[in-house]
């Protein structure tokens, strides 16, 4: 039995044609001005200052680094224009500044490193990119070996061997921090386990070594591993300046790695490692497929935080004598050739502009991590 | 398979399957092998060193160190010892923390609270002295102030002069010196007691308040017993302390303090840098208290002021703490920094000039260390017990 029930009158068809909003909350500049600047006489006076402080700062910067600059020409002009930047220097100094003394013809070398270098990062980091696992076996395993040949060089396949004391710029911070962050994660990680089993002892040294390491500068570390490590071993073992202090810093970051990865392990709820028990799955099996897969993703963007502050802190390694991109940025900056009153400035705000891609370019990505993981757990 | 049905007496009582006997096999190992690791490194260095003619001993800290300093905050010349300058170093390193500290707690409050200002500009403004600040290296940056900065100011016979008799020049910053005449204690004592009266009053006040509901004006009696008991000791004791302004004579300035300009440059670095990552963390504490709290407290009818004062920044606090004390913790040691622009703090003076003249590596490195884990401890003890005052109190 079908009868229609006289609702449709009960109720309106047509849509009511919308009003427009009031006139003083419509959204016209003058009412965001408003709303944003000038909503209170203290925001007036703010926006007054900060505009004033923006304008002069985005002038000075403007009109030093483009307008007054100096692009081409050599080191008298650019000590002719005290306003502006010296491009030209950097560009006369731009090979020294990438590759130290490394001898040019061998160069290559270096770019298809930095260039393979780059596509593993990439693969590991590209969130939907196929297979992963075996971008971080090459990464984490296979890398090192290919990089360390190709950077030093193999008699035997026609490399030759270059000196360690040649190799300089940024090739050595790229290095520096590549080796840092393949030899700290692992670490890391097994610091982390370390700290949260049940074994007393195990568990006692992982802190007092994640404790310790954290708990003094950096420096030190280096000062360590510049002065006390050749002491430590026999003459014949002694690593050479550059592993050093390559050394010192895997060891250091390894210390704040395993607090990132800890803080990962913690976030997994008990009852995947209850499942994991329950099925009879051994302590190892249980980390490797069940328990550290999801708790270093999660940690992703902790582990790229980390990794910046590594970047920006092996500029410290010039303090036991490594040339790396800052440190041949102030030797640039003395040369006597091209001595003049804008060479310091340009070099430092080239210095700067490079690191703060690198740096910025990270924390975008470990953003975009963090919000995409935010989502998954909203969903 | 393990048949459990068995009796106890036939099971067999070890077995590496046991996950205790494992632990303590696994324990063991560990333990034997950093042992054996530690004894060899042990041997091997104190034979490193012999063979080298390095000292094994702490002697050297009574030795004549013979190299100048330039900021000293305790005595010392070049006939002081390597002890002396050891704690020249500490007083330095603690002077540069501390006045770096209060300094970058201000800024980042500031540009944290700014970037959560309605007004856009001031907003955006503060945003991106953040991104630009933290991003790039700190060393970078203290060169940058000490290089680029301060080194090219003129020379002292073309000082820039600023209000109040301070001078700008290449070798620093010159003040106004500050001397005290007799009668400058009564003051100093002044100023103990109307901080000591003003907590009595308030602590009388919130009393006062829990019974009666009446609130008594604090602020106002507060700020009058701070201005003006100091005030009339002031004017009680005689004025009773003067400035001598610098002077230039000849190639130099005399009289009047001076601010070397390796501790500007260090302090100032430091806190911008440190500021850029106390701002954020000010962000978040303060975004992370959630609107209903606000909304809550404006509908008990509390004004604005009291609500940020009495809901939302103690609330803040408690998230903010923690990661501001690893943030305090990271200013001190990124002090160490001086080293690269020649600020004598414990680095530059200890692990590097006493280090290189005694060649004791070893006894220098476990010193330093030692100084800096302890100066850790004691700042991370301070907050813990700061954040027990805001830490959220259970039933």
């Amino acid at each position: 039995m079908t009868t229609t029930l006289p609702v449709a009158a009960a109720f309106q068809h047509e849509y009511i044609p919308t009003s427009p909003p009031p006139a003083d909350i419509r959204p016209s500049p003058v009412t965001w001005a408003r709303k944003n600047l000038f909503s209170s006489p203290f925001s007036c006076l703010l926006t007054v200052c900060f505009t004033g402080l923006a304008v002069w700062l985005v002038s000075q910067f403007l009109s030093f680094a483009l307008i007054n600059a100096v692009w081409s020409g050599d080191s008298e002009v650019c000590r002719a224009n005290p306003n502006g930047a010296c491009w030209s220097f950097i560009r006369a100094k731009l090979n020294y500044l990438q590759y130290g003394a490394y001898p040019a013809t061998e160069r290559w070398r270096v770019d298809l490193t930095q260039v393979i270098g780059a596509i593993l990062i990439a693969w590991l980091l590209w969130r939907n990119a196929p297979r992963r696992n075996t971008a971080a076996l090459l990464f984490f395993g296979v890398y090192p070996i290919v990089g360390f040949a190709l950077l030093r060089g193999v008699e035997a396949i026609g490399l030759p061997v270059i000196d360690a004391m040649l190799w300089g710029g940024m090739m050595i911070t790229l290095l520096m921090s590549v080796v840092g962050i393949v030899f700290s994660l692992p670490l890391g990680v097994v610091l982390a386990l370390g700290r949260r089993s049940e074994l007393p002892i195990v568990k006692a040294v992982c802190v007092f070594y994640i404790e310790v390491v954290r708990g003094v500068p950096f420096i030190t570390v280096l000062f360590m591993a510049n002065f006390m490590m050749p002491l430590f071993v026999p003459e014949a073992l002694t690593p050479d300046r550059l592993l050093r202090p390559m050394i010192g810093t895997a060891l250091f970051s390894a210390a704040y790695m395993a607090e990132v990865v800890r803080a990962g392990l913690q976030a997994i709820p008990r009852g995947q490692y209850e499942g994991a028990q329950a099925l009879g799955v051994g302590y190892f099996t249980m980390m490797r497929l069940n328990i550290l897969p999801q708790a270093l993703t999660i940690v992703i963007p902790g582990i790229v935080s980390t990794f910046i502050g590594l970047f920006k802190d092996t500029t410290l390694v010039a303090i036991v004598g490594i040339a790396d991109f800052l440190r041949a940025v102030e030797a640039a900056r003395i040369d006597p050739n091209w001595a003049g009153p804008t060479i310091s400035s340009t070099g430092y705000l080239f210095a700067a502009i490079i690191y703060w891609f690198f740096c910025f370019g990270m924390s975008r990505y470990s953003q975009s991590v963090e919000r995409h993981l935010a989502r998954g757990h909203k969903s | 398979m393990v048949d459990i049905s068995q009796p106890a007496h036939l099971r067999r009582a070890f077995s590496i399957y046991d996950k205790k006997v494992r632990a303590i096999i696994y324990q063991a190992g560990l333990a034997v092998s950093l042992a054996v690791i530690v004894a060899a490194i042990a041997t091997q260095t104190v034979s490193n060193m012999r063979q080298r003619g390095i000292p094994l001993t702490f002697d050297f800290w009574n030795q004549t160190a013979g190299f100048q300093i330039n900021q000293t905050l305790i005595p010392y010349d070049t006939l002081s010892s390597y002890g002396q300058a050891f704690w020249v170093g500490v007083a330095n390193t603690l002077l540069v923390s501390a006045c770096g500290i209060v300094l970058a707690t201000v800024i980042g409050f500031l540009i944290g609270i700014s970037r959560l200002s309605n007004n856009w500009i001031a907003a955006k403004v503060a945003t991106s002295y953040v991104e630009v600040i933290r991003n790039i290296p700190l060393l970078l940056q203290l060169l940058f102030w000490y290089n680029a900065v301060l080194k090219p100011l003129p020379a002292p016979k073309a000082s820039i002069a600023l209000p109040g008799g301070i001078y700008l020049n290449n070798r620093g910053i010159i003040l106004p010196a500050v001397e005290f005449h007799a009668g400058a204690g009564l003051v100093g004592m002044a100023i103990v007691a109307a901080v000591a009266f003003t907590i009595a009053f308030s602590a009388y006040a919130s009393g006062v308040q829990k019974r009666t509901g009446k609130q008594l004006p604090v602020l106002a009696v507060g700020l009058l017993l701070l201005a003006g008991l100091p005030l009339a000791a002031y004017v009680a004791a005689g004025s009773p302390w003067s400035f001598t302004y610098p002077e230039l004579r000849g190639f130099n300035f005399r009289g009047g303090q001076q601010i070397y300009p390796e501790f500007a440059a260090l302090l100032i670095g430091l806190s911008v840098y440190t500021a850029s990552f106390i701002a954020e963390i000010v962000r978040g504490g303060i975004q992370a208290v959630s609107k209903g709290q606000t909304e809550a407290a404006h509908a008990l009818g509390l004004p604005q002021g009291k609500t940020l004062r009495l809901v939302v920044v103690p609330q803040a606090f408690r998230i903010i703490i923690p990661p501001l004390t690893s943030q305090y913790l990271n200013l001190i040691k990124n002090s160490s920094l001086a080293v690269f622009i020649g600020y004598p703090d414990l680095v530059q003076v200890f692990a590097g000039s006493v280090l290189n003249q005694t060649g004791a590596a070893v006894q220098v490195m476990a010193i330093t260390l030692a100084v800096y884990l302890v100066i850790s401890l004691i700042t991370s003890a301070a907050m813990n017990a700061f954040n027990l005052r805001f830490a959220l109190v259970e039933r």
